[in-house]
């Protein structure tokens, strides 16, 4: 082994400036309590396999050698699921502070993969990572009747504002979704609008994979769109877009009451469960996505609403609520999987694939619109999973909503 | 090392395409404009060889939608003198004959050693502009180059062939080069670095001389594909298009 380097100034430099640019975030003082008991890097779904885990990263700024951090790619293994700062006993904000912060660095130097860099650059030029044409955003709602409200159109203020968000509207699996999330929210009589061709991207992911100028960018497109029109409230389909409108866009000076759609329904369950007719004879798991649970405290309202559907066994898998496992598409994940293939040879989604198997649930619920195509690919993947169907909660509350109407 | 870039801006292929009522062009109500995928790599080339050599990087672009991003995030990469040429756009019905004239004019005025252009765009209807440049400023051009070096004020150029040919070649300087890949892919510069530059960056906006078109074709009709006669267009969803495929497959004995 050689002894230590000597590090020139210029790295003592960036490792400094680095250190205190944590301690801006909020609770980022807490750092310097580390205690170097690398329960972070034990219980991060790819500490294993990085070069420098939380608490190693930690420890070389402590050291003066972060720089050496910036050398290596390992860095985009995190996929912004907030376990590590769920079990860190002095409470650092790993998630926000340590790991975005160096994310933003590498993207700053331009370091990234090439993957992600698509991704950033249709978010950039489109309005939507997936590179889709924006003027066709609102397409997944064509031909449903009744007619899903744009505000552009109707002219008119509306209870609830419904930010669909970019998988939700694009995404094939997520449209249908989509689609079913109408049909409840008619259903319910609600009064609500969607922004169609302009709306963009909520920017969270984008947030998280180090992409912050991007994030706020699109923020403030947003921002411009939303002070067009007349609402009380929004309501989102994605988790991040939740996440980002409540602990993110007040900061910049974009404020409005907003919940997720399974909290938003599970107000209505006492009007939903006399809809809800058709039984679903099924054990249904599950999932916690990182952005409700862990991010935001949110673990009872979809039990509720799974558990109103006669006839659904809801069945917890091993790793739940406060302890599930990301799917693998947060943080950028969404656009790494090339690159997480190449380091890590299995996927997270997998696991869960696997986990929802060894409870035995026919479904495996979800309420995250990153999650469908996430795990029905695992499923196709993970051997004796032929028969794992994944849906969204708003799809189930459909299908029971659909069947009460046939059998009344 | 001096070197040019003049770009183009092409119609986005996301956007649907439409044909105007004229019948001869693009309808121009709904297109958006974005950077030759190519003339990206003509850019990152010219980066990689300020960076190893030193000098400048110059980028040349036409005035319309979107050109002063294009040309704000070059300054983020690290390109120096941003010219932007005003009193036309890209789209104004302007072809490649015309562009090349109005670039050369900047390229003769800048005597650059080298100017790296995006060998081709799917817009060019009359020959693409790298050649084109090359014949009104008097230099010689190699087309479908994918790796530079320079060493003592000479070029040796990796030159692609179709069938997986490479040729090495020398090249004599000054010279235009139209660049097929960079040596490493186009960087990505964070937006806020964008953002920098839009406030501390200056454009040099110079009028467009009167363009001349002289040279080109003249288009009579513009129309989308047609199905050819021997074609099968399958429809239906998923289940009934891959059912069908099969059938299909089983009657020419192909399974
Ligand atoms: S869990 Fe917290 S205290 Fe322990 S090593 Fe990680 S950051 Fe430090
Ligand atoms: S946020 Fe998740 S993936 Fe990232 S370091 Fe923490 S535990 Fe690991």
């Amino acid at each position: 082994m050689t002894t230590s380097t000597v590090d020139t100034p210029e790295d003592f430099e960036f490792n400094d400036a680095f250190r205190l640019s944590l301690e801006e975030v909020e609770q980022g003082r807490r750092i310097r309590a580390c205690l170097q008991c690398a329960a972070c890097s034990g219980i991060c779904p790819f500490g294993f396999l990085m070069d420098f885990p939380p608490h190693k990263m930690i420890s070389a700024m402590r050291a003066g050698m972060f720089e050496r951090v910036m050398g290596m790619d390992s860095l985009w293994l995190c996929v912004s699921c907030y376990a590590c700062a769920q079990v860190c006993p002095a409470q650092i904000p790993l998630t926000e502070g340590l790991m975005t912060r160096a994310k933003e660095e590498m993207v700053l130097a331009g370091n990234i993969p090439v993957e992600l860099q698509d991704a950033l650059e249709n978010s950039q030029r489109y309005g939507n990572a997936l590179g889709e044409p924006p003027r066709r955003r609102a397409d997944w709602a064509a031909g449903l009747e009744p007619a899903v409200p744009i505000l552009g159109k109707i002219k008119r203020s509306v209870d609830v504002l419904w930010f669909v968000g970019d998988y939700a509207s694009f995404h094939p699996r997520g449209r249908q979704a989509s689609q079913a999330l109408a049909t409840v929210l008619n259903r319910l009589g609600v009064d609500y609008g969607i922004l169609g061709p302009e709306e963009n991207s909520d920017g969270d992911s984008q947030r998280l994979a180090g992409e912050r100028g991007l994030f706020e960018m699109l923020a403030e497109k947003n921002g411009r769109v939303f002070e067009k029109y007349e609402f009380q409230e929004i309501l989102t389909t994605d988790p991040h877009a939740f996440n980002a409108l409540k602990n993110e866009y007040p900061a910049l000076g974009i404020s409005y009451p907003v919940r997720h759609y399974s909290q938003f329904l599970a107000t209505h369950l006492e009007q939903l469960q006399t809809m809800l007719g058709g039984a679903i004879s099924a054990r249904v798991a599950f999932h916690d996505p990182c952005y409700l649970g862990r991010a935001n405290g949110i673990y009872d309202e979809p039990r509720q609403l799974l558990a109103a559907v006669p006839g659904l066994e809801l069945v917890e898998m091993l790793h739940t609520r406060e302890t599930s496992i990301c799917c693998g598409g947060g943080g950028g994940g969404m656009w790494l999987d090339g690159f997480r293939w190449e380091k890590a040879r299995f996927r997270l989604s997998e696991v869960r694939v696997q986990e929802a198997l060894a409870v035995g649930a026919d479904i495996l619920a979800v309420t995250c619109p990153y999650e469908m195509p996430r795990f029905e690919d695992a499923a196709k993947t993970v051997e004796g999973a032929e028969h794992l169907v994944v849906k969204d909660i708003a799809e189930l509350l459909a299908d029971a909503l659909v069947e009460a109407e046939v059998s009344s | 090392m001096n070197i040019v870039v003049p770009v183009k801006l092409v119609p986005d292929l996301v956007e649907d395409l439409e044909i105007d009522e004229s019948g001869i062009t693009l309808d121009t109500s709904w297109l958006r404009l974005i950077l030759n995928e190519v003339d990206e790599h003509a850019l990152e080339q010219a980066l990689l060889l300020k960076e190893a050599h030193g000098g400048t990087a110059s980028v040349i672009s036409l005035d319309g939608e979107g050109v002063d991003d294009v040309l704000f995030s070059s300054a983020a990469k690290g390109v120096d003198h941003l010219i932007k040429l005003t009193g036309l756009e890209f789209g104004d019905d302007l072809n490649n004959h015309a562009v090349a004239r109005l670039y050369g004019a900047i390229v003769e005025r800048l005597e650059p050693e080298l100017v790296l252009i995006g060998v081709q765009a799917h817009n060019d209807l009359d020959g693409s502009l790298g050649p084109l440049l090359a014949e009104y400023v008097g230099m010689p051009y190699v087309g479908y180059v994918s790796g530079i070096t320079v060493t003592d004020g000479k070029c040796r150029v990796l030159k692609e062939y179709p069938g997986g040919l490479i040729a090495e070649m020398d090249v004599v300087l000054p010279a235009v080069l139209g660049v097929q890949a960079a040596e490493a892919p186009p960087r990505y510069v964070a937006i806020s670095r964008i953002r920098q530059a839009m406030k501390t960056v200056s454009l040099d906006e110079q009028a467009a001389a009167d363009p001349d078109s002289g040279g080109g074709p003249t288009i009579d009709s513009m129309f989308k594909p047609e199905t050819g006669e021997r074609a099968t267009m399958i429809a239906g969803d998923e289940e009934e298009v891959a059912a069908k495929i099969v059938d299909l497959l089983g009657e020419l004995g192909k399974v």
